[in-house]
């Protein structure tokens, strides 16, 4: 198997390797991929979207359609993920450590639920206690990468930036906060509930944005004809609603990261994780 | 040999994805773990979208970012298509990426209801589970 698996894998490298021959260039201006959509992107883009990002300009207005529905797909990743390991059954042991003593308690009868509060506090089976170093770093650090998120999503129409990394971006804040943390200190502070909730918000944000552009008298996503809705300068309209579907995006990917993540470290139970 | 080292030059590019592609492919064919094959084709990916940057860039050219467009006084101001690089490969390998993580984190969820249940990995004593379990289930 393995030499059949060599075998097979030279060749396809062979076959393309051939193939490059008559690919363009590295850099070459002149290449097919450069001559003819791009070049009406690059020049039109600005003057009809007036927005100087054309990444975002492409992104969300001329391929507003793709987008859509790659954002449909990845909250069809996370109700796949929520689907395929959620469990529902409480564990029968559970551990609880006593805060003013240390003291741990084995509960063996699922029955029997302790108050989680100021007296005790749930614990891991392979609990290590949480270096206060890590912890202060990490409490520090994540209100600032949330406050860039947010910044990037803002800004997607004039720098680098857009809804996917964004929301990227935020969703990897909450899992730092899990990881530093535990587990349970993302799952108390957000519950599940709202994290779905949150991922369907997103594509709706996004579909009704398009939707509401059909009886103010355009076609799906036509983000011009909204120009009476919102006060302010007309020629910008198209910016406004490139925004305005950046940050449904935005919320779905950063509530699917989550949804992901918290499913499969605990493998699905929510308890305890990585 | 002479004439080759020119061409490689060139297109390095896509040497360098080419390669990525065929420690992705063997990876998906011959690794035995079902992680090691979700990591192959994570890397088959990331050469793919390697090929589509790459195809959208040109030489002196700068960011798909129009300079000086709100309140510089470039309204009215020619852009060039030579001076901004190929927005749309951009645009779509975007995309991709985030699917790429949504799909991974799917096909992580599968291989871990694979070990819940079978509690293995490895494909030959997966297979050899399957058998023991018969054609029934």
């Amino acid at each position: 198997m393995k030499f059949l698996g060599v075998v097979i894998v030279c060749l396809t490298g062979a076959l393309l390797l051939y193939g490059t021959g008559e690919f363009p260039d590295w850099g070459d201006p002149n290449s097919p991929a450069s001559l003819h959509l791009s070049n009406d992107y690059i020049e039109k883009a600005f003057e009809e979207t007036q927005v100087p990002n054309l990444v975002t300009a492409v992104l969300a207005d001329y391929r507003g359609f793709d987008t859509m529905f790659e954002t449909s797909v990845i909250f069809c990743a996370g109700l796949a993920c929520f689907l395929l390991l959620r469990d529902f059954s409480q564990k029968k042991e559970r551990f609880y450590r006593h805060i003013p003593t240390g003291v741990i308690l084995h509960v063996k009868n699922s029955k029997k639920i302790l108050k989680v509060g100021k007296e005790f506090e749930h614990m891991d089976k392979d609990w290590v206690p949480s270096d206060l170093i890590i912890k202060t770093v990490c409490r520090i650090i994540i209100p600032f990468i949330q406050l860039y998120a947010l910044y990037v999503v803002a800004h997607g129409d004039f720098s680098p930036g857009g809804g996917f990394q964004g929301g990227v971006i935020f969703g990897s804040s909450l899992i730092l906060l899990a990881i530093s943390y535990d587990l349970k200190t993302l799952v108390n502070r957000i519950k599940e509930k709202v994290f779905g909730i949150y991922a369907a918000i997103g594509v709706l944000i996004y579909v009704g944005i398009g939707a509401i552009c059909m009886p103010m008298g355009g076609n799906f996503l036509d983000y011009s004809k909204l120009a009476p809705l919102v006060p302010g300068d007309p020629h910008h309209i198209r910016a406004l609603g490139m925004l305005g579907i950046e940050i449904g995006v935005g919320i779905a990917v950063t509530a699917v990261m989550a949804i992901i993540y918290i499913n499969i470290v605990s493998e699905g139970r929510h308890d305890e994780g990585l | 040999m002479t004439d080759l080292l020119p061409l490689i030059v060139a297109k390095y590019n896509y040497w360098l994805y080419v390669i990525l592609m065929m420690i992705g492919l063997y990876a998906m064919i011959a690794k035995n773990n079902l992680i090691k094959k979700l990591v192959g084709m994570n890397i088959f990916q990331t050469a793919i979208i390697l090929f589509y940057v790459s195809i959208g860039y040109k030489t002196d050219a700068t960011i798909p970012i129009i300079q000086n467009a709100h309140g510089g006084g470039s309204h009215g101001a020619v852009i060039h298509a030579a001076d901004y690089i190929n927005p749309l490969p951009h645009v779509l390998m975007l995309t991709a990426i985030v699917v790429s993580v949504a799909t991974f984190g799917v096909a992580m969820a599968l291989a871990v209801r694979i070990y819940q249940r079978y509690q293995t990995l490895e494909e030959d004593e997966l297979r050899m589970r399957l058998i023991d379990i018969g054609p029934e289930e």
